[in-house]
């Protein structure tokens, strides 16, 4: 199984090099890939069938959890199949659809790399390796709909796509890395595998009424229903119809939307019966089934009718799931039954796009003559979906009411299948039939058939689901039964004649009557959508227009915060580095009890305090005076001053240095305040009053931290070493000296250093300058904060 | 061979130096410092190497013995830092010499580049805080002429408010280190931790832990301290704040990270759940910066603190794991206290595979918005578009980065992020995990800004709907191709870094593990005062600890408490 995915992701790589080697030969050739897979599953299907599993494991990052383990079950085998072989389809369709197209290569490496990604994630027995193929088929579905980069309305809806499914992916994520800690906490044997989780779940090894497993469902079930598009989050789906239409038949519909329903069937042996879970499902799934196919009935674009009967569907599914072991099998033949006569349909709305230059199929008719073979494909297929007999799609009809039998919601829910059946069978008279039928209309007079690659693909969906309904023993029967009792448990799998159910009898009353509905609904269109055009108001209030409100709050709240904090000015930034700092280390101070800090006024020396003085008047001064001169002057008090304190203390060495220091500082200030500006103010009152608040307060926490230094002592300080070991073993009597060049010369290196480098900056910004002509620069910088 | 500890910030000074012996010849300056950088490079392998086999190396400076001279250490954080210094170094110069202007180059790029690396080195290395401190200047002062280096005004106006703010970051330090001697009269990390880890007032002890959480907050940019680097990294050349990035605010991480494990683990509690939380904050606030932002390399510059914000969040769950486990163990919770303590391990491993993958992947991002401007003369996003059809290779390589940023799997930044979620859930901080993946979703935002506006959208005045100009139809500027090169090296770093990260997560908590094992020791040697055979047998472990200190100056501070014991 690691091989299959290698070799789809390895395809993927040399996507490009092979479309410029082979030319149009590349499709096939690189369909080889995901043909391989199919046929490997196949030969495995035999073995699934008879309740075993394959499993296999590699070793990745065991550290973080992370194996390559694989595990083939029923539910795994459906999903691997379909991913490749519609896959394979879908290749050679995409390679005569965008024949020419100066991306196409780039288009290879991305949809394999999206199966690739989905193959994985289907067939994947652990938590983290499942997340990590999820997150791919984001971002290659990313890549996917934007393909058609230079259109705005494509890169937005790709983002939209992304961002929608990626918060869903990391609430995901969250979600079963909880699980897994989960698992580790209930010393499960390997807490990172899906179906050791499942079954610590389900046999109890994990208390499922905690709080952490809720919090796990939420996160899980946000991820998986994002995914599938279902209501709140079903909105991107119709967008993601910018992508090329090999990308909608394939991601969104047959695969990638799938993989929520997946996922929720994956864990359905875990979580099912729980009430969060269950409720969630069928409520939002319901919702869903209903809501979005209405959506599509008012439709006319070929995709977006598409698009929302897919949403449709796909709640379908998982309000099934939600309806716990006896819908399983509905859940999964509908599934089935949908990537079949979906993704032909997607398939044939491009071949009408492509024959027929339309996309809309009001504007359209009469194109049975002229493309009779897209539309015997596009019959067949839309009979299925309407769920007319002997096609899959009645079975899967049946099946799924089946699926609602002994349920508590029972009644209501059969009137929602049926309401769902009503308008489903319109939505695929209008994607079946509409286009094809009539007088020609529209650009239909010069439309043609296409090409035998873009036939390839729909034909063989669409015949393949007349040959499931009329012999589902064949195939369609045990897959769906290997998947249906994988999803619940194969002790409770459906032990009914799954075949003889899923033949064509024309008992059910029901069904029949929903498509003779559904086709007078179609007749009746235009009425129809006039009837409901109230629900227009809907937009205002959708989620549609709540992500579009999320996002734009979400970039004002940006930008606000950003406007605070980073608004350009010094001072500012300064203040509340300062401000931060105070309040820390104050608060640090207040909780260290400093009213224990004995106050040093004990024995004052009076020269100490005219000291003082000196310095607080200097200070107060240089803050005060309103002349550069003068301020320099001030400062140097100061600075004589504090060197005056050092000689009291006995450091000389120390003070003559700040007297040198001192002076040519004076020095040079005054030198360079002759060149300066005119001194100007431009600070406001109350900014300055924040000035003084903030140097009083930060005088106030270096006097503090002053007393508690010299205060406490934890352990005996180190010079002692350096006093004893100066004269005797280092030579040197100036113990301050010694210090500096041999004790510690590591730091006088690095202070040298230093010292060269800002001599080195002095010159270099003296004589480099931009408007310089010799050494100008080319002006390679970056604009400045621009505050 | 213990100078090899020394090399790495000797070799990068010796070029420096002998840049300047010949001022007036770039092309010599070019060569000396190739050869330097892939002399630091060589240097941190061969340490990398001797870390891995001896666990800790040390070197006493100038031959006097810890804690009275300086040490450099180098453990396995140090090494693998002082080897990501190397990577840095070397992709930067390769890339300044396909970017970087005559101007420039005759007026002391090289040698300050060159002098920058050594302080960084130094900061990795050293085993004295005030000697990290001297460090720190090297680096700040060198940074800072590298930063306002061609005079551009804004370049002018980035870098004075660079130096103002990164001043006050020293002060600070200095304050700090000035308290810390005052109480503990000491200046080595090693002995401070010993020291301090038997204090009966550690909340005087934290209180200059925050002293040198406010001074390293400053250097990391994290929230609230982190206005200097929005406002300087868009300005100068591309490759300078591509280094920057690469190692710039890694030093302030860095020294968080030593100081934190090793001298301040007294409150973890209080300590590290500050850092776990300014770790958060600043991730949300610097990705809500990149958020509105239109410039490139403005979005990049916001996003360095977003993801600083996750290196120091990864750390605080660290600390605080850790303190929840010495409560638990408290409690005679011996399984819930392990649990805590490998989520712990799995926190700070993943802080430090952040560290890691955040340099590469970062540097690259801003290489590439060098190479866009190159081509482009603009940063501006709505002045560049058109690159995915015109330059594809650029374009992977853009987008490859951008993901692993943005965390997507199976690169780099996923796998920092899944250590980080898991460590988080582990550990039981599930705010500051719910944040990360806010924050993750918003990286995804703007890194698809850049690409969409940048790379998908057609070039300025051309029609929605069409593509620009065509493969092959633009000529390569000068030099356009030589930045290639750092550029490729660094994405088929980050992709190996991504597709082994078996292997590379094991280096990463290796070193994790020595450190929390530091602490534990120490407490240890403090538990077997007394017993002399129990302290024979600590002594023998080869650790930080035992191999600053020596074993005979450990056996003389344990001395004094062994004749006290009965």
């Amino acid at each position: 199984m690691l091989i299959a995915t290698l070799l789809i992701f390895g395809a993927a790589l040399v996507g490009p090099v092979v479309h410029r080697l082979l030319g149009r030969f590349a499709a096939p050739v690189l369909a080889l890939a995901p043909l391989a897979g199919f046929i490997y599953f196949l030969r495995e299907a035999k073995r699934i069938f008879e309740g075993g599993s394959v499993f296999e494991n590699w070793n990745w990052a065991p550290e973080l959890g992370v194996m390559l383990g694989f595990r083939l079950d029923g539910l795994a085998l459906l999903f691997a199949l379909l991913v490749t072989g519609v896959g394979v389809l879908v290749v050679v369709y995409a390679g005569a659809y965008l024949k020419g197209h100066v991306h196409l290569g780039r288009f290879y490496s991305y949809l394999l790399g999206f199966m690739g990604s989905m193959l994985g994630l289907v067939l994947t027995d652990n938590v983290i390796a499942l997340f990590v193929f999820w997150e791919l088929t984001s971002i290659t579905s990313y890549l996917l709909i934007g393909f058609d980069h230079q259109r705005k309305a494509a890169r937005d809806s790709a983002l939209q796509a992304l961002l929608v499914t990626g918060i869903g992916g990391l609430a995901l994520l969250a979600g079963l890395v909880l699980l897994g800690v989960l698992g580790m906490q209930a010393s499960l044997d390997d807490p990172w595998s899906v179906s050791g989780l499942i079954e610590g779940l389900a046999g109890g090894a994990i208390d499922r009424d905690s709080g952490l497993v809720h919090g796990a469902v939420v996160l899980i079930l946000l991820g998986a229903l994002t995914k599938s598009a279902i209501f709140p989050f079903h909105f991107w789906l119709p967008g993601a119809m910018e992508a090329p239409t090999p990308v909608s038949a394939y991601l969104h519909s047959s695969t990638m939307v799938k993989a929520g329903i997946f996922l929720i069937a994956r864990f359905q042996q875990g979580f099912s019966g729980m009430a969060l879970w269950d409720t969630t499902l069928v409520v939002l799934g319901g919702i869903t089934m209903v809501g979005t196919v209405f959506l599509a009935s008012r439709q006319t674009y070929y995709k977006k009718l598409l698009a929302y009967s897919t949403t449709s569907s796909l709640g379908a599914m998982a309000m099934l799931l939600g309806l716990g072991a006896n819908a399983a099998v509905g859940a999964m033949g509908y599934l089935f039954a949908h990537a079949m006569f979906k993704g032909a349909l997607f398939l044939v709305a491009g071949n009408v796009d492509h024959g027929a230059h339309e996309k809309d199929t009001e504007k359209v008719g009469g194109l049975a003559g002229k493309m009779p073979l897209t539309f015997a494909a596009a019959l067949l297929a839309a009979a299925s979906m309407a769920g007319v007999a002997p096609m899959l799609g009645f079975a899967a009809k049946k099946l799924m009411k089946y699926g609602l039998h002994g349920s508590e919601w029972e009644t209501i829910l059969v009137v929602g299948v049926t309401a769902f059946s009503v308008m489903t069978a319109m939505v695929a008279c209008m994607v079946g039939v509409l286009p094809f039928i009539g007088k020609l209309k529209g650009s239909a007079g010069e439309a043609h058939e296409v090409s035998p690659g873009l036939l390839f693909g729909p034909l063989v969906l669409a015949v393949l689901g007349v040959v499931a309904g009329v012999m589902p023993g064949w195939f369609a029967a045990p897959l769906i039964a290997s998947a249906a009792s994988s999803v619940a448990g194969a002790e409770k799998s459906v032990s009914i004649g799954l075949g003889s159910l899923m033949k064509a009898d024309l008992s059910m009353a029901l069904t029949v009557g929903a498509i003779v509905a559904g086709v007078v609904l179609f007749v009746v269109r235009a009425l129809w959508r006039r009837a409901t055009s109230p629900v227009e108001w809907l937009d205002v209030v959708g989620p549609a227009r709540m992500y579009t409100r999320s996002v734009s709050g979400t970039l004002w709240l940006a930008w606000w915060q950003t406007r605070i904090l980073q608004n350009g000015y010094l001072r500012h930034y300064v203040w509340t580095i300062l401000g931060t700092t105070i309040a820390l280390v104050g608060y640090g101070l207040y909780r260290s009890g400093i009213e224990r800090i004995p106050l040093p006024i004990d024995q004052p020396f009076y020269f100490e305090i005219a000291l003082v003085m000196f310095i607080m008047a200097g200070a107060i001064g240089a803050s005060t005076i309103r002349t550069r001169l003068a301020v320099v002057s001030v400062l140097g008090i100061v600075g004589f001053a504090i060197a005056a304190v050092y000689v009291i203390f006995g450091a000389f060495d120390v003070a003559m240095t700040q007297f040198a220091i001192e002076t040519l500082i004076v020095i040079i200030l005054v030198l360079v305040v002759y060149h300066l500006p005119r001194f100007r103010s431009f600070s406001t009152p109350i900014s300055r009053w924040m000035d003084v608040l903030l140097a009083l307060g930060f005088g106030a926490m270096m006097t503090v931290l002053a007393l508690l230094a010299a205060d406490v002592t934890l352990s005996g300080p180190i010079s002692d070493y350096f006093a004893e070991n100066a004269a005797p073993v280092a030579y040197g009597r100036n113990v301050v000296n010694v210090i500096l060049v041999d004790f510690r010369a590591t730091d006088t290196f690095g202070e040298i250093v230093v010292l060269a480098l800002a001599a080195l900056g002095v010159m270099t910004l003296l004589r480099l300058r931009a408007s310089n002509p010799n050494g100008g620069t080319e002006g390679d910088g970056g604009k400045g904060e621009g505050a | 061979m213990n100078s090899s500890v020394a090399l790495p910030v000797l070799i990068p000074f010796a070029t420096a130096i002998a840049c300047l012996f010949v001022w007036n010849s770039t092309r010599l300056q070019r060569g000396i410092t190739l050869l330097g950088t892939v002399g630091l490079l060589l240097s941190g392998l061969v340490l990398f190497q001797e870390v891995e086999t001896y666990g800790v190396v040390s070197i006493q400076m100038s031959g006097w013995s810890a804690p009275y001279g300086i040490t450099l250490v180098a453990d396995r954080l140090g090494a693998i830092m002082v080897l990501l210094n190397g990577v840095v170094a070397l992709t930067g110069v390769l890339y300044a010499f396909g970017s970087i202007d005559k101007g420039r180059e005759k007026f002391g790029f090289y040698p300050l580049l060159s002098a920058m690396f050594g302080g960084v080195s130094g900061a990795f290395l050293t085993g004295d805080v005030f000697n990290l401190y001297v460090w720190f200047e090297v680096v700040l002062m060198s940074s800072f002429v590298l930063l306002a280096l061609g005079g551009e005004r804004p370049q002018l106006e980035g870098a004075i408010k660079y130096v103002t703010l990164n001043l006050l970051s020293s002060t600070l330090f200095l304050v700090g280190i000035g308290v810390l001697y005052g109480f503990a009269g000491t200046l080595n990390f090693a002995d401070l931790a010993v020291k301090l880890a038997q204090t009966d007032r550690p909340e005087l002890i934290t209180v200059t832990a925050f002293i040198f959480l406010c001074a390293f907050g400053i250097k990391a940019a994290a929230f609230p301290f982190f206005f200097w680097l929005p406002a300087s990294y868009h300005t100068p050349p591309p490759v300078v704040s591509g280094v920057f990035a690469g190692v710039l605010t890694k030093v302030g991480v860095y020294a968080i990270f030593r100081m934190f494990s090793l001298v301040y683990t007294q409150e973890m509690w209080l300590t590290h759940f500050i850092i776990l939380w300014m770790g958060a904050i600043t991730m949300l606030t610097g990705v809500l910066g990149a958020a509105v932002q239109t410039d490139i390399r403005r979005i990049l510059a916001f996003h360095s603190i977003s993801q600083i914000g996750y290196m120091l969040s990864g750390f605080g769950i660290a600390g605080v794991g850790i303190s929840a486990a010495m409560a638990a163990g408290v409690e005679g919770q011996a399984e819930r206290a392990a649990m805590l303590t490998a989520g712990a391990g799995m926190a700070l491993a993943g802080a430090i595979f952040f560290v890691l993958h955040h340099s590469l992947v970062k540097m690259n991002l801003f290489f590439v918005a060098g190479a866009v401007k190159k081509l482009r003369n603009a940063e501006e996003l709505e002045q560049v578009g058109g690159l995915y059809h015109a330059r594809p290779f650029l374009g992977a390589m853009f987008l490859i980065p951008a993901l692993s940023l943005a965390g997507i799997p199976i690169l780099s930044g996923f796998w920092a992020k899944l250590a980080l979620v898991r460590a988080g859930l582990e550990v039981g901080t599930y705010a500051v995990v719910a944040i990360s993946l806010v924050v993750s979703i918003l990286t995804l935002f703007s890194m698809t800004k850049i690409w969409a506006n940048g790379f998908w959208a057609p070039p300025p005045d051309t029609p929605d709907g069409e593509r620009g100009s065509d493969p092959g139809d633009e000529e390569d500027p000068p030099g356009y191709r030589l930045m290639l090169v750092p550029i490729v090296t660094l994405v088929v770093l980050m992709v190996a870094m991504s597709v082994l990260v078996g292997p590379a997560f094991r280096v990463v908590q290796k070193a994790a593990d020595q450190l929390l094992a530091d602490r534990v020791y120490i407490q240890q040697l403090w538990e077997s005062s007394g017993k002399i055979e129990r302290i024979d047998a600590l002594l023998e472990e080869r650790n930080y600890v035992t191999t600053v200190l020596g074993e005979e100056y450990l056996r003389a501070l344990l001395m004094p408490i062994e004749e006290e014991a009965p």
